[in-house]
């Protein structure tokens, strides 16, 4: 069952988005709360914000890391590592976002875990702002936590090595007050949920498993505290293709199972096609594009996810390539080029793209580019063309 | 013998550049013993790039080390491998320290650490050629800057005095083909160079590798996991499982319609545009573990199509249904 498919917008009285942010680029809210499957299973936590209701909302949300530097520690640069980024998970989907290495994506899904403090942004999770006070309609950091829960890419590192996995499982429900008992019964529930006989692996350590089991152990982990989100960062990167198949048709499963949203991050163009409802393209720091998968991957607007898809290794040696899409590394964030980022890899760069930012043109059904080329009137030579 | 026979009827040169016949590495340590390769015989022309297809633990870059005599004392290699008609494991160690990076070269996965933090770029480069040709430091730095142009840095000139840490991935990587074509070697061997890189990134460094390979007329033994990348750079592709090459053909009749039940398997687990919705297929179970060489079909306990001959037919021994094609499966008629 999938969720998205784009008809029957319902008309979402939208829980009006905490205001402040000035510069609302991708400014969510009514415009993402489109449509969704009736027919989630309750999770334990009761849905409080009603279907429409994006499960978690992300408004301007901006990282800096500062570069010290010299005798004194003075800040010489800072790396823009999310520069201003907004979108909204809708109830029941899956979100992928895409992007090359240094585009920020892990740093949006450490943020969204709030593993790090955000410089600036506001999270909204079910109509509840995370980390403020409850009198005004916040919810508590850890409440926040246990409806939200993350998998990493690196299976072995994310796993205590000391810990049986059966306690590693049962750890985060013991911390938000299970008993032990029910803690040790609902991991050993969880291991057969993800395809692991309990009697055979609940008392193995992470070194006595494969990276397939351990990443499943890591899922289990993930959903023990029976979560409405999971942040899935990079989950398949490290698999092997056969396992890779494995553990996405796991997901596929644990998704339809306990009614959860997944938030699906990988470098992967044909794994992230595979499992998501939209997309969602960051290039360094930013969103590039966003829309539903079929308009990503068939009409795709702005130039830099054009090349993305267009660098994908073809399966037919039949109708191998013979220019590469593009030339060079992505830049550096500590210096990202002015107005487009992308401009100075792009081919339809002209002198607009350097003076302003583009805003993210709406090309229907929730397909946002934020390239002058889809915003008619920017002053770009092919502006409206591709919007048309 | 008639195996022998026929395969340089494919192959169609008179002396092959590469050839390996049934080499096996075996790790012998006091923990215990891995049969890491079992049996490989690889044939490769020149100016031919053979793909060697696997997942982890396959044997895939253990069998390029071999080629190379880069294990590690504990290891057992066994069989003959000959490199331009040169018998490889005869070389003494003088021998091999001019055979390698002169006549064999090799690109590996992670630049950052193939390359030494504390030299430049352009002395790397300089010290490969001064090594093998004898030649002059100023000659060589010149060559240096050659080779940077011809991977395709932008302004190789200043890229020269950079140390590795001071380059980007893409361009890390395209120093490191350099140091390796520096003294325009008979053969290639890749070991997943483009499995760090982003994707725009991958493209280039393929598209890259390809053209060199053309331009030089090298012959290249490109390991990877990636079907998509065996599909935009082999001639021939050889799949390994459980330290065996199980299947081999051209490119294009092994993606479009592979003979053996474990590549089948790989392609349909693989994902590709269009699977949405679609459940993948996956392969049951685990590679096994190697600690005893598999006598017969290593893929048998996996395997859909399994049947009683499976696990009595020694090997099991290569078919060779059409020319220029093999897979070791009983399933797979003999002759066509």
């Amino acid at each position: 069952m999938r969720a998205g498919g784009g008809e029957a917008a319902l008309p979402s009285k939208q829980a009006g988005a905490p205001g402040g942010s000035g510069r609302l680029r991708f400014a969510s809210g009514t415009r993402f709360a489109a449509s969704y499957p009736m027919s989630i299973a309750p999770s334990t936590t009761a849905d409080r914000g009603g279907p429409a209701q994006p499960l978690l909302l992300v408004q301007d949300l901006q990282k800096h890391f500062p570069i010290k530097g010299g005798i004194f520690g003075a800040t010489v640069a800072t790396v823009r590592a999310v520069d201003g980024v907004s979108f909204a998970v809708r109830k029941g989907e899956t979100l992928g976002i895409v992007g090359e290495s240094g585009c920020g994506k892990s740093t949006t899904a450490r943020l969204l875990m709030q593993l790090m403090a955000p410089d600036a942004g506001h999270l909204v999770f079910d109509g509840e702002g995370v980390g403020e006070h409850a009198q005004t309609g916040g919810m508590s950091l850890k409440d926040y936590r246990r409806q939200v829960q993350m998998v990493f890419q690196d299976s072995y590192a994310s796993l205590n090595p000391r810990l049986p996995i059966e306690d590693s499982i049962a750890f985060a429900p013991k911390v938000h007050g299970v008993s032990d008992a029910e803690a040790r019964a609902r991991a050993r529930e969880m291991l057969a949920a993800v395809g692991l006989a309990p009697a055979t692996f609940a008392r193995r350590y992470p070194h006595e498993l494969s990276g397939g089991q351990r990443q499943r152990v890591n899922i289990a982990r993930a959903l023990a505290l029976q979560p409405r989100l999971v942040l899935l960062d990079e989950p398949v990167s490290a698999l092997d293709k056969s396992v890779e198949a494995q553990v996405l048709n796991l997901l596929v499963d644990l998704k339809e199972k306990f009614g959860l949203t997944y938030l699906f991050i990988s470098h992967d163009l044909n794994v992230v096609q595979y499992i998501s409802d939209r997309v969602l393209v960051m290039y360094l720091g930013e969103v590039a594009e966003m829309g539903p998968v079929d308009a990503i991957y068939d009409r795709p607007a702005h130039p830099y996810t054009q090349a993305l898809l267009a660098s994908r290794p073809a399966m037919d040696p039949g109708k191998r390539r013979m220019e590469p899409p593009l030339t060079g590394d992505p830049p550096n964030p500590i210096n990202p080029p002015s107005g487009c980022r992308f401009r100075t890899r792009c081919p339809h760069a002209e002198a607009v793209c350097a003076d302003r930012k583009p805003i993210a043109a709406d090309l229907g059904e929730g397909h946002l580019a934020a390239c002058h080329m889809a915003a008619p009137g920017s002053g770009h030579s092919r502006a409206g063309r591709l919007a048309a | 013998m008639s195996e022998v026979l026929e395969r340089s009827a494919v192959a169609s040169t008179v002396v092959p550049l590469v050839k390996m016949r049934d080499v096996g590495v075996r790790f012998v340590t006091r923990d215990r013993t891995v049969n890491a390769v079992n049996g490989v015989d690889v044939d490769l022309a020149a100016g031919e790039v053979l793909c060697i297809l696997g997942e982890s633990g396959s044997g895939k870059s253990v069998t390029m080390r071999a080629l190379m005599r880069l294990l590690p004392r504990f290891a057992q290699v066994t069989g003959r491998i000959e490199v331009g008609g040169r018998d490889v494991m005869a070389m003494n160690e003088g021998q091999l320290q001019d055979f390698r990076g002169g006549d064999v070269a090799m690109i590996f996965q992670e630049p950052m650490t193939a390359l030494d933090p504390v030299f430049t770029v352009g002395r790397q480069i300089a010290e490969t050629v001064q090594r093998h040709e004898g030649i002059s430091r100023s000659a060589a730095d010149a060559r240096a800057l050659e080779l940077l142009e011809l991977v395709q840095i932008p302004s190789a000139k200043r890229r020269l005095a950079a140390y590795p840490h001071e380059l980007s991935g893409g361009l890390r990587q395209r120093a490191m083909i350099a140091v390796a074509l520096a003294c325009k070697p008979k053969l290639l061997l890749a070991d997943e160079p483009t499995t760090a890189l982003d994707a725009t990134v991958q493209i280039q460094v393929l598209l890259l590798l390809r053209r060199l390979q053309e331009q030089m007329g090298m012959g290249v033994i490109f390991v990877t996991h990636d079907l998509g990348v065996a599909g935009e750079i082999a001639d021939r592709v050889a799949v390994m499982y459980a330290g065996k090459v199980v299947e081999e053909g051209p490119v294009e009749a092994l993606m479009r319609g592979p003979l053996h039940p474990y590549p089948r398997g790989l392609l349909g687990a693989t994902v590709h545009p269009g699977m949405r919705g679609k459940r993948l297929t996956t392969i049951p179970g685990a590679p096994p573990s190697l600690e005893t060489a598999p006598t017969t079909c290593p893929f048998q306990p996996r395997c859909a199509e399994a049947e009683p001959a499976c696990s009595t037919e020694i090997g099991p021994a290569p078919r060779r249904p059409v020319p220029g094609r093999m897979a070791r499966c009983v399933k797979v008629p003999a002759a066509g």
